[in-house]
């Protein structure tokens, strides 16, 4: 019997209410203390496409995604068809009976690449195309297989509660398979109940009855079905506050939190959620003076483009306000001259990029870390910028005002590298610690009054008193042109060479001045031979991955570097060690990380772990790409490919 | 617009100028435009430090370098965005955006647009010699098709937007045309284009003395068509409010109304040639604002703007408090 470790997933076509699935199963279990991780995937599509939603649950901390599947829910024959070869012997699957005669070639929406490929698992196994035949396979290969009769429970239903409607109320049937998996899990029905309250939380009727389909099944199955070999069960947790949470929020309430009262956006996947949240949540509370009750807000503007979206911010940015926009590649790749602009103007700007697949539209709901280098590199001509990185959605809370900081110390952009795999999935973290985010402001002045305000004075730092639009007595000049310090025109070849040393000499102060801590982090067995480099959301896997080594007496260390740009040598040459052999690990082709750390340090990277196919790294695939490296039968370059 | 005439003293028109040198060519109507602008900024007493000029790229984005007051020079075609984040981030300032027809028709012509659904309170004046002068000579957005200005190397094959118009449909609430030369009723103009609570649009008719050998100043001035009976040019440019027109939408609720105003807008914009109309042309001071929209779904922003708002204790941790927000991620049952 297992009991609370457990490898979920849902799936159906979108629209049909798979993450409303997916949200009830994990907040039930979050109710009940264990720690969740789930990872959705969805088509760029609005109604029809597959979409599925992997969520794993332990009663200890939980960073990453398996592709073994341990309870496969379905009410779709895609699912089951997608999927059947992840699920483990001894593993579960719920399906729709009445779907049995269903084949491979009936569904439109399994392209051709997958109807090749499913045939081709299905007919090596010797099995047919139907779902009966699948079904069959499953139970011959050790798999409990359940099958629920939905309609005929909504039948029921509707008679039990005499109201005829019900029968054809199958938009209920995603909360029933969920259900269903959880009554043969022996989870608590009341923190089920309590789950279905939440996701439907606005309306109180469609959470009624959903609650009562979703006890009607739960019953069924318990009256009707054998046990399984899992079990969940609650745990107390007294003691450690947590909250369930995706990517996309964490950053919402990071600016919120760090003071970020304006962010102007152009829709993009994945990177709007964070936007409507905001304009959701723009009025918020705040400890005034003191410590009465006030109200803060944040100003949300949809622009027309993001070549607005990210010259309004630099705008707001002028008039003294935390200013942000959040995008994706292709919106990043419209602000790369506005980037260059508040580079030039030493304008504190944060731009929080959403990586997902690309070149051009790429892959626009699934995940990548491809525009490192773009990062880096946007924008003409020679301007400081910082690009930071953050591992896991607890990160990325703390991490969003310490760019702001960042932002307003060098007067200077910062982008914020976020992605895909973190926008969307949901993890149980600590709950946020407010008396961690600490605001600081560089060389923001309220009052001038100290001779001619020189916007851009030369100094040490090179870094010059700023005020904002509105300040009496300290009137200044931007332009994207050459400048002198009050900020007017010039070509003269010596102001030229002075001001370009003074912007960049901002990059040097940054680098002595930003703690370790904030720019790599190290983890594991710090005199291991192996030492792990990697950056942004293969934290979890990684972490989870080396957890399962050491505990088969594997020594090794993983350093994640989140300062990106200025590249922090000195800091990650010291983490690294003595360490003789560095693995890569990261979501692009050309190992763009490994590129600048081999740079940097003026030392080859041994192997290199990468992953392009717009699916995350699972914890099965880096556990096995480093194994294979331990053992010593790796070749430099592995790339994964699982997916689905 | 709720300008705050200054308490503290009355400045000098030349305090409203700065020190530095205007490379502009001898004769170009731009200076003509950057007089009308510091007129308007002293004749209303706006404090300088209250005052943002923005500006794009071309010979008009060097304008903010010669006002003494907050200059922001951006970038081609996106003067009007910069400025509309600083002021949503800060209402209190008075903004005038000013840019090139390249600028603000041609390579910015989203942003034309888009501003017009919003109605920002903010004046932009648009540059207008149908030429692109600071990279030799190219045609303009404006530029009537078939000219050929002696910068060109064959004639125009594009056709002209009608910027009057452009506003007009994209929703600005203050249309008005200016004309570079005619400085005291170009200031007049700026002055109730700050004055009014939204956005508005200024069309200045502005000969590039060096590009543009087709509009030029004694061209609009009418040298080429003499009146045999007094021997005097006779102009091409005159004014509408000369002639009785009415600009003003009196009453919004009218449909009648507000369909007559439109037409008589593109009625005059279409006028050309023999006969430019300079002047007031639209003004609707019924549409909301857009900062009167934000305030809609956040009551306080007009008093507490995102500029005005502290973010931190005096210990540098964040003032928020975000424990209601995070109720909805607890994993505690409620």
């Amino acid at each position: 019997m297992k009991i609370n470790q457990l490898s979920w997933m849902i799936g159906g076509p979108q629209g049909s209410g798979v993450d409303s699935g997916a949200n009830i199963f994990s907040r039930a279990c979050a109710y009940g203390g264990l720690y969740v991780f789930g990872k959705r995937e969805y088509h760029s599509n609005i109604k029809g496409e597959h979409s599925n939603y992997v969520v794993r649950v332990s009663s200890n901390l939980i960073r990453s995604h398996l592709d073994e599947i341990d309870f496969l829910v379905t009410f779709d024959p895609e699912t089951l068809f997608r999927h059947i070869h992840k699920v483990v012997p001894g593993g579960v699957i719920i399906y729709d009976v009445n779907q049995e005669n269903i084949t491979v070639d009936k569904i439109p929406t399994i392209d051709k690449q997958a109807n090749k490929r499913i045939k081709k698992f299905l007919s090596e196994k010797g099995v047919g195309y139907s779902v009966g035949d699948v079904v069959n396979y499953a139970r011959d290969n050790g798999i409990l297989v359940y099958g629920i009769p939905y309609v005929k429970l909504l039948e029921g239903l509707a008679e039990k509660l005499g109201n005829p409607q019900i029968a054809k109320m199958d938009v209920m049937i995603n909360v029933m398979a969920v259900s269903a998996s959880l009554a043969l899990l022996k989870y608590d029905f009341n923190l089920v109940k309590e789950a279905i309250k939440y996701v439907f939380k606005a309306k109180k009727k469609v959470a009624d009855l959903n609650i009562e389909s979703a006890k009607f099944v739960y019953d069924y199955v318990l009256e009707n079905f054998e046990e399984t070999n899992y079990k969940l069960q609650p745990v107390g947790r007294d003691a450690v506050d947590l909250i369930i949470i995706q990517g996309y929020q964490a950053s919402a309430l990071g600016k919120i939190a760090g003071g970020c009262r304006f962010q102007s956006y152009y829709p993009i996947t994945p990177a709007s959620d964070e936007s409507v949240y905001l304009e959701d949540n723009a009025v918020f509370d705040l400890i005034g003076e003191n410590g009465s009750e006030e109200k803060g807000s944040i100003v949300v503007v949809q622009t027309e483009d993001e070549i607005a979206a990210i010259t309004m911010a630099i705008g707001a940015g002028l008039a003294g306000v935390r200013a942000s926009t959040a995008t994706s590649g292709p919106g990043f790749s419209l602000m790369a001259e506005g980037l260059g602009w508040a580079g030039m103007n030493e304008v504190p700007v944060v731009v929080t990029l959403y990586q997902r697949g690309g070149p051009s539209t790429g892959l626009p709901t699934r995940h990548s870390q491809e525009d490192l280098l773009f990062a880096v590199y946007a924008g003409h001509g020679e301007f400081p910028r910082i690009v930071y990185a953050s591992g896991d959605i607890e990160e990325i809370f703390y991490d969003v005002a310490k760019v702001f900081n960042f932002a307003e110390k060098y007067q200077t952009p910062v982008i914020h590298l976020i992605d895909k795999a973190m926008a969307n999935s949901i993890a149980t973290v600590k709950k946020f610690d407010l008396s961690r985010v600490k605001i600081e402001r560089g060389a923001l002045v309220d009052v001038f009054s100290d001779g001619v305000y020189k916007r851009f004075k030369f100094t040490e730092t090179g870094i010059s008193p700023r005020v904002k639009l509105g300040t009496e007595n300290a009137i200044f000049w931007n332009t994207g042109d050459e400048h002198d310090e009050l900020g007017h025109i010039t070509e003269d070849h010596e102001i030229r060479t002075m001001m370009v040393d003074k912007r960049m000499r901002k990059l040097e102060i940054a680098l002595q001045e930003i703690e370790d801590e904030d720019k790599a982090i190290v983890y594991g067995d710090e005199d291991s031979d192996y030492a792990i480099i990697s950056w942004g959301s293969t934290k979890g896997a990684i972490l989870d991955a080396m957890d399962m080594l050491r505990s088969e007496g594997y020594r090794l260390k993983f350093v994640q570097v989140k300062l990106l740009h200025p590249f922090p040598k000195d800091r990650v040459l010291n983490l690294i060690g003595n360490s003789k052999f560095l693995i890569d690990i990261e979501h692009n082709k050309t190992a763009q990380f490994g590129q600048i750390v081999k740079r940097e340090i003026l030392r080859d990277i041994d192997y290199h772990v990468l992953k392009y196919n717009g699916r995350p790294m699972s914890l099965s695939e880096v556990y096995s790409a480093l194994k294979s490296i331990l053992e010593n039968k790796a070749n430099k370059i592995q790339v994964l490919n699982n997916g689905d | 617009m709720a300008i705050k005439i200054d308490e503290i003293k009355k400045l000098t028109l030349e305090e409203y100028k700065t020190d530095v040198h205007n490379d502009w060519c001898p004769g170009c109507g731009d200076f003509g435009i950057l007089q009308s602008v510091q007129l308007a900024l002293f004749e209303l007493g706006i404090p300088r430090h209250k005052a943002v000029v923005f500006s794009g790229i071309g010979c008009s984005g060097k304008t903010p370098h010669y006002v003494n007051v907050y200059g922001i020079h951006t970038l081609h075609g996106r003067a009007v965005p910069f400025a509309i984040g600083a002021k949503l981030a800060n209402p209190d300032l008075n903004v005038i955006v000013v840019g090139g027809d390249g600028d603000g028709l041609g390579i910015g012509v989203g942003h034309f647009v888009s501003s017009g659904r919003r109605n920002v309170n903010l004046t932009y004046i648009v540059y207008n010699n149908a030429v692109y002068g600071l990279t030799k000579g190219q045609a303009s957005p404006t530029l009537k098709l078939g000219m050929k200005t002696k910068s060109l190397p064959k004639p125009n094959i594009n056709d002209a937007v009608n910027p009057i118009a452009l506003a007009l449909v994209s929703g600005y609430t203050f249309i008005a045309r200016g004309y570079a030369y005619d400085v005291k009723h170009l200031k007049e103009i700026i002055k109730k284009a700050i004055l009014h609570k939204g956005l508005a649009f200024i069309d200045v008719l502005q000969p590039c003395p060096t590009y543009n050998d087709i509009n030029t100043k004694d061209w609009y001035s009418g040298k080429d068509r003499i009146d045999p009976v007094t021997g005097k040019p006779i102009p091409r440019i005159y004014k509408l409010e000369e002639n009785g027109y009415d600009p003003y939408v009196h009453n919004p609720d009218d449909p009648n109304e507000i369909q007559q105003k439109w037409i008589q807008v593109v009625e005059r914009s279409l006028e050309w040639g023999d006969k430019i109309p300079i002047g007031i042309f639209y003004v609707n001071e019924h549409v909301s604002s857009y900062e009167e929209r934000i305030q809609g779904t956040i009551e306080h922003y007009l008093e507490k703007p995102p500029a005005h708002q502290k973010i931190s204790l005096s210990d540098g941790r964040t003032n928020v408090k975000i424990d209601r927000l995070l109720a909805e991620f607890t994993t505690r049952v409620i």
